[in-house]
């Protein structure tokens, strides 16, 4: 049994577990991270495009949010086709043709530009659906449950961003929150690493996880966020990663062996903690590292 | 008429770029006085998004009256379309022979989109 690792008076620490490269064990790490905290946390699925924490977790939903995004709708009455909403769009969502405007919603990022800049005040917002918020609770450990929340993106919807910081806004007590981040380094990304207190990146040993470890890497260091690498699948593939860690000072806080109980436990959608137990252990460990670092830091 | 060309290059002998919204730049002719002047459509070839809309619009504010070009998808035919602009389909492999096309009465007007929409 871990005795808790955060005290009372200590503010809340968000933990990002991103990747750059999809298939790393994020997930498998973000579960694995909340059920070796031994207190209660706060785990947010942010992968909004494919959520999947929740077959890992299963917890029992307690509601299901319909989520919306503002996108613009224009009076025709007030609207004077001047253009000064097409022009300053940065994602060609308006045009502006014989003599009337046109949106097109799904290329809107829901900035709001183009209702400040209407001369006219014509343009007002019109909330359409992306997904839902769903919130609920694992009680596997009594003394230390996981309050899990998830957003999931609509079929059909692409913007991921108004979702993911939805998913990150909802409210909680817990003192550890760990965010499971979308792949890649684009505005999904960003937006559910962003604010973070720390980000672990997690990747492979081979030629395609450091070529995406070294996209995930630039990314966090221009958003000043501290991180540091956990090599999944350690044993296997080539010394690219470590090499490439080593010669640019950053931290691997952590190897996962290639095991075929860990694959087959995956397989079920058993968590990494039963698969091996001795991990959570150094799961637990390292936790407690990166917030005693943050606090000295 | 002004017609705007989806163009590889600046002249008449260009090829005719068969993407509309990515095309590399217009040649728009003026079939009344033969001038011909280029419109630019750098910005659009690299855009993230909303090519199509864009090269409508710059088309369109151009004064262009018809658009002669390989594809077009749904999203710039809807501004084209309303702008009244008509839009020419052709395989035609340079913009000279098209602008022959067109002047030769050989080119139907589009009443659709051909391509469908696309995000690269």
């Amino acid at each position: 049994m871990h005795t808790n690792i955060i005290q009372p008076d200590v503010p809340p620490f968000t933990l990002a577990i991103a990747s750059g490269k999809g298939g790393t064990g994020k997930t498998t790490l973000a579960t694995a991270l909340a059920e070796a905290a031994g207190i209660p946390v706060t785990l947010r699925d942010c992968d909004v495009e494919e959520p999947n924490a929740h077959l890992f977790i299963q917890p029992q939903w307690h509601s299901h949010m319909e989520q919306t995004r503002p996108v613009p709708l224009i009076d025709s009455e007030r609207c004077t086709a001047c253009g000064a909403c097409a022009e300053l769009c940065q994602f060609n969502a308006i045009a502006i043709a014989g003599g009337r405007s046109m949106v097109f919603a799904e290329l809107c990022h829901s900035c709001g530009g183009c209702r400040r800049i209407c001369p006219a005040g014509a343009i007002s917002d019109k909330e359409v659906a992306i997904g839902t918020l769903d919130c609920g609770t694992q009680h596997k450990n009594p003394a230390a449950p996981i309050n899990f929340m998830q957003g999931k993106l609509a079929i059909g919807q692409v913007m991921a961003p108004p979702l993911i910081r939805a998913t990150k806004q909802v409210a909680a007590n817990e003192l550890l929150n760990i965010l499971d981040c979308p792949p890649g380094t684009s505005c999904p990304m960003i937006t559910a690493v962003r604010g973070s207190d720390f980000v672990i990146l997690v990747t492979e040993p081979t030629p395609f996880g450091l070529n995406d470890l070294e996209l995930a890497v630039e990314t966090v260091r221009q958003l000043q966020l501290p991180f540091a690498v956990i090599i999944n699948r350690a044993d296997r593939g080539d010394a690219g990663v470590r090499t490439y860690c080593h010669a640019n000072n950053i931290d691997i806080a952590l190897e996962i062996p290639w095991k075929r109980e860990i694959a087959a436990a995956y397989s079920r959608g058993d968590s990494l903690c039963d698969a091996a137990p001795e991990l959570k252990g150094q799961l637990h460990t390292m936790l407690q590292h990166l917030m005693c670092r943050e606090e000295t830091a | 008429m002004k017609v705007a060309f989806s163009a590889t290059g600046s002249d008449l002998d260009s090829e005719l770029d068969q993407r509309f919204g990515r095309a590399k730049q217009f040649i728009i002719v003026n079939t009344a006085t033969n001038a011909a002047s280029i419109l630019e459509n750098t910005q659009n070839m690299n855009a993230t998004q909303g090519a199509g809309i864009q090269a409508a619009q710059n088309v369109v504010n151009a004064g262009a009256t018809a658009v002669v070009t390989g594809n077009c998808g749904p999203k710039a035919f809807q501004v084209l379309q309303a702008a009244g602009v008509k839009i020419y389909h052709t395989r035609q492999p340079s913009v000279g022979a098209a602008l022959k096309a067109l002047l030769a009465g050989e080119l139907g007007e589009a009443n659709r989109a051909n391509v469908e929409a696309h995000w690269s």
